[in-house]
């Protein structure tokens, strides 16, 4: 092991660490920022000793002895107004029981992840949240992977915690009729941090957001694996993951699925996604990102194997096209469409989606409908289409990609 | 509300301005292009390098004409876009897309309305 590596291993551990005992501590008081506060300070010291002295036995008993005076006095601060002595002293025994016998601490991450996830914090905020609570990632590295500024993000993460504690969420599972619905919004946040892609968080470069979020779906997994779901958007991600360094050439000049050099996908990625949906779909209905990742599956065995998997693609696209009623499937559908059927079956299937305002900044839209107009000859609409895909996208490569595309349709 | 993308970088590494660089101009292009079919461009122009600035002062009632930028710095202004947008958030989302952002920065700055009819 590197130096680095050392490092690494001894952040991750922290980082396990961390969220169990904020959700350990937060389950009982329901005060995120306060359980937060306690810990701090103790993390941080992790930070810098672990990679040097390397990591303590036990981690969490560890993190809680170098915190227990903070977290006796913030539980004091916080609780005093709202709590009576005895519920406090209460607190005060159990986590002087737990920093004794640290193996019986009992994992709450996952009630946390549903707290953080619940319907009164806002959409956008459930991932932030998700990310400070169970990682310890700092505002300003999340706010760089969600284009906001620090201090902005800093405020926002505060007040999501603030109404976690007035509107007396409850630090549990959901009840097994809401269970789905509540664990598709942990999944949709968790997926919204992986969509972030490949920002680089944290000071110690080389941890991407993308593996943040893979290590939190592996994390629900583990906690619930009886979840098809949660084992179907963990595949999706590591189908991505797999791909990822085939997805630029060394010069940075981005390259499209149909170009891969899929001698550069990782093997063992892809092994471990196959297995998570072979298991998914054992187990029952089948949801939206059981289906991606089937999609994702299929690519593969095309791409790698020289299959026809078109067909089961398209057939994929029709379920979670009816699942989902998504624009931006029926936009992925269309290119399935295209490959089968022609460029003009699927602009005539993506017509309607030229009137959805969501769909008019939505850079993938005028990539796809450039493409097909491109495929069909209709060189006007591709010229006017791929251009407003240049003016949408943020990524260079991706912009130099499509001005090539540009200029072989202009020498026709 | 309106916001200023004011676009800084290194203008010694920009290529003259009669000299097209046909990539990023055509990436400007395609940007002004998605401004104005989101109904977001409000206005926007290259400017000429330092060297052409002319710095005016008028102190104690006297006018004086000066050669050069007002403050010489690393980054220069190169130019702007003038744009509309609902918040910061969604203003921050258009300068990601600047194509000068991928090799100089760029400032945004909240318009501060000051005319009764604007």
């Amino acid at each position: 092991m590197t130096a680095q590596d050392v490092h690494r291993v001894a952040e991750r551990l922290a980082r396990e660490s961390y969220g169990r005992l904020v959700a350990f501590l937060a389950a009982r008081t329901r005060d995120v920022a306060g359980a937060e506060d306690a810990l701090a300070e103790a993390f941080a010291t992790a930070l810098r000793l672990w990679p040097v002295d390397g990591v303590p036995d036990n981690p969490d008993a560890w993190l809680l002895t170098v915190a227990r005076r903070r977290q006796t006095d913030a539980l004091r601060r916080h609780q005093t107004r709202r709590a009576g002595e005895a519920h406090l002293k209460l607190i005060a025994d159990e986590i002087e029981a737990a920093a004794m016998h640290p193996d019986d601490i009992p994992d709450r991450r996952l009630a946390l992840m549903f707290a953080c996830a619940h319907p009164v914090v806002e959409r956008g905020m459930r991932a932030p949240l998700i990310l400070q609570t169970i990682l310890g990632l700092s505002a300003a590295d999340i706010a760089a992977a969600f284009l906001v500024p620090p201090a902005t993000m800093g405020q926002r993460i505060v007040r999501a915690k603030a109404r976690l504690r007035q509107a007396g969420i409850p630090f549990a599972l959901p009840e097994r009729n809401d269970l789905p619905d509540r664990l598709a919004a942990v999944l949709d946040a968790i997926y919204a941090a992986y969509a972030k892609g490949w920002v680089e968080i944290g000071e110690a470069a080389g941890r991407s957001l993308a593996e943040e979020a893979v290590w939190l779906g592996s994390m629900v997994v583990a906690l619930l694996p009886g979840e098809p779901e949660a084992k179907g958007m963990l595949a999706l991600m590591l189908y991505a993951q797999a791909r990822r360094s085939a997805r630029r050439l060394p010069s940075g000049a981005y390259v499209p699925l149909e170009a891969q050099d899929t001698s550069l996908w990782d093997d063992e990625q892809i092994e471990h996604a196959e297995a998570l949906l072979h298991d998914a779909n054992h187990a029952g209905p089948t949801g939206r990102y059981q289906l991606e990742a089937a999609i994702q599956s299929a690519h593969i065995a095309r791409r790698r194997r020289g299959l026809d998997t078109w067909p089961a693609i398209l057939a994929l696209y029709d379920h979670l096209l009816a699942l989902t009623n998504s624009p931006v499937v029926a936009l992925n559908r269309s290119i399935c469409l295209a490959e089968l059927h022609g460029p003009a079956a699927a602009l005539a299937a993506i017509e309607p989606l030229a009137t959805d305002p969501r769909m008019q900044g939505y850079q993938p839209y005028w990539a796809t409908l450039g493409h097909l107009h491109a495929r069909a000859g209709n060189s006007l609409p591709a010229h006017e289409a791929l251009t407003l895909a240049i003016g949408l996208s943020s990524d260079p490569a991706v912009r130099t990609h499509l001005r090539e595309k540009l200029i072989a349709l202009r020498q026709g | 509300m309106q916001y200023m993308l004011l676009i800084m970088g290194d203008e010694s590494r920009m290529n003259p301005p009669e000299v097209e660089d046909t990539g990023m101009s055509a990436d400007h292009h395609a940007y002004t292009q998605a401004l104005l079919k989101a109904g977001a461009m409000r206005g926007g122009e290259r400017l000429h390098p330092t060297s052409s600035a002319s710095t005016v002062k008028v102190r104690d009632g006297k006018a004086v004409v000066l050669d050069g930028p007002y403050v010489e710095s690393q980054e220069q202004l190169g130019g702007y876009y003038l744009i509309e947008a609902a918040s910061l958030d969604e203003a921050i989302g258009w300068a990601v897309k600047c194509p000068a952002a991928a090799h100089g920065a760029i400032e945004v700055r909240p318009v501060w309305p000051t005319r009764a009819d604007a």
